[in-house]
């Protein structure tokens, strides 16, 4: 607020109060971009050829071509399928114990930290380098994708589900307790039925994601649509190109749309 | 509550026989499915080299070990490509998210039966395609490089965005903005004054979170030849330089980290 002789001007209070912190971030902010700039190498002749490509793909939207690689394409979809429900099936089998595991509610000390570490190590490595090392151990083809992401599913849901357990209402666990249960009644029907709602809906968000992942193992060797996108763009067919990235979209929009109504639907 | 009679005493049960047998044909169900896509996939598998796995496992850890530290003065470019890629390709994702949210949010958009579909439309087909998708294509297109990384980071982050904070300005509290619009102020003015100081925590909270997520995805986009240190890592494995991998690995594990624990701390400060 400014006060001057004759009137009072009204100044809207910055979101960040310190002024050196507020300058200095600003300050911050511009050195780094002129770094950045400086040493970033981009070739702008070569992204200038952009606009044309960009244009023939484009085009090539209009009409996709479906037919001339269909066989492949439908291949590959199914296999990203097969892929996705059984690796969100595994590992959220698999991720469940190592979720109970890391619940400081449930578990004694070591155990606790033993599962937070499995968790913490599965979920820094993205899908794709895991996918890269197990089709190095596996060989090509759809289980090293499948391991991947069982993998990937393992360090998401355990870790939510752990989150979920640590938050749960303990008066009705207790509740459980006093009329003698034992640890697997009192696992059943006290700790499930609450967790229970929004964890399926977690599953079928996992579901979800690992669609959308499964098109990617393929491009390292991992199975599923990915390998046959990567080859439509190497050999610049973009008309095929566009009809599988249509496929794909078409499936992860009705794939949204559907678990967003099935997770309203379970709570 | 479902109970039965036998032998003349009530035993209680969870749910009616109805219920239970729907549950129990409902996990029929999810096995069978589940079997037939194990079979297919088992079919495409040489189950030999599976079994051969562990074998391959140790001899690959022994030929990781030790990591060829020298190999870092190659790296400190490309980690910086790698966060250069992150950063910027979130500037630009919030650049043009913030109009893509005000139009998609129920309360602000221009015209809910045009507008926000379109922005809608912008949003699913952004989060739908995966950023390393993205680089694929871009890459073919405006050819292998940093800028290529840039823009699916920006690209694929724009929906991410956009749909957090539309969410955040549909969750505004109105009777702010009718006080603003109780002193006369224009259509503008109740944005800046009545709408924006609402949502900034969240704005920045949902950069910084995007950031964090980035930083991940920026390692692997090299992959494809947009840029980072994913680079460094395909040619590695492709001339079988394990301990190179190893260090990279590393690399990418501590970027991570410390990504997290810089994304934490600002939104523990802003929130």
């Amino acid at each position: 607020m400014n006060q001057t002789a004759s009137t009072r001007i009204w100044k809207r209070p910055p979101f960040i109060k310190s002024p050196i912190l507020r300058w200095g971030l600003w300050f911050g902010v511009a050195i780094y971009l002129a770094l950045a700039f400086g040493t970033m190498e981009i070739d702008w002749a070569r992204a200038a050829e952009g606009v044309t490509r960009g244009k023939r793909f484009i085009m090539a939207f209009f009409p996709p071509d479906f037919s001339s690689r269909w066989d492949s394409i439908q291949d590959g979809i199914l296999e990203s399928m097969w892929m996705t429900i059984t690796s969100t099936v595994i590992g959220i089998m698999l991720s469940v114990p190592v979720g109970l595991g890391a619940a400081r509610n449930l578990s004694y000390r070591p155990v606790y930290l033993f599962c937070r570490g499995i968790l913490a190590v599965s979920r820094t490595f993205p899908e794709i380098i895991l996918a890269i090392f197990f089709v190095k151990l596996f060989g090509f083809g759809p289980f090293a994708g499948f391991l991947a992401l069982s993998v990937g599913t393992i360090g998401f849901y355990g870790k939510l589900l752990a989150e979920d357990i640590e938050d749960m209402d303990p008066v009705q666990a207790e509740a459980i307790k006093s009329v003698g249960a034992g640890w697997l009644q009192w696992l059943n029907y006290a700790v499930q039925p609450q967790v229970m709602p929004r964890m399926i809906g977690l599953g079928i968000y996992r579901l979800d994601i690992n669609f959308r992942e499964s098109a990617v193992v393929g491009i390292v060797g991992g199975g599923g649509i990915g390998a046959t996108l990567l080859t439509s763009f190497d050999r610049y067919e973009f008309d095929s190109a566009a009809a599988i990235l249509m496929v794909i979209i078409g499936i992860v929009m009705v794939m949204e749309y559907s678990s967003g109504y099935i997770r309203r639907w379970v709570q | 509550m479902p109970t039965q009679k036998i032998a003349g005493s009530r035993i209680w049960h969870r749910r009616t026989t109805a219920k239970q047998f729907a549950v129990w044909l409902g996990w029929l169900t999810g096995i069978a499915i589940f079997v037939y896509c194990w079979r297919l996939i088992s079919e495409k598998t040489i189950w030999f080299f599976v079994t051969d796995a562990p074998k391959q496992a140790v001899d690959m850890a022994e030929r990781m070990v030790p990591p060829k530290w020298s190999y870092m003065e190659v790296l400190w470019a490309p980690i910086w490509d790698t966060i250069n890629i992150a950063t910027l390709g979130t500037m630009i994702a919030i650049v043009i998210a913030v109009p893509v949210a005000f139009c998609a949010a129920r309360n602000t958009t221009p015209s809910v039966h045009f507008v926000r579909p379109a922005a809608l439309f912008i949003i699913v087909s952004s989060r739908s395609i995966n950023s390393l998708i993205w680089a694929l294509m871009l890459v073919t297109l405006i050819g292998p490089g940093i800028l290529a990384g840039v823009i699916a980071i920006g690209l694929r982050s724009i929906g991410f965005c956009a749909k957090l904070l539309y969410e955040a300005i549909e969750e505004i509290d109105h009777s702010q903005v009718e006080a603003v619009i109780a002193t006369g102020a224009t259509r503008s003015q109740q944005l800046s004054f009545g709408i924006v100081p609402q949502i900034m925590p969240a704005f920045a909270g949902i950069s910084v979170f995007r950031w964090d997520i980035n930083i991940r995805e920026s390692t692997v986009l090299g992959l494809v030849g947009a840029g980072g240190i994913g680079l460094q890592l395909d040619s590695s494995i492709s001339t079988l330089a394990w301990t190179q991998v190893s260090l990279i690995l590393l690399v990418i594990l501590a970027t991570v980290i410390v990504s997290e624990w810089v994304s934490a701390k600002i939104r523990h400060a802003i929130i």
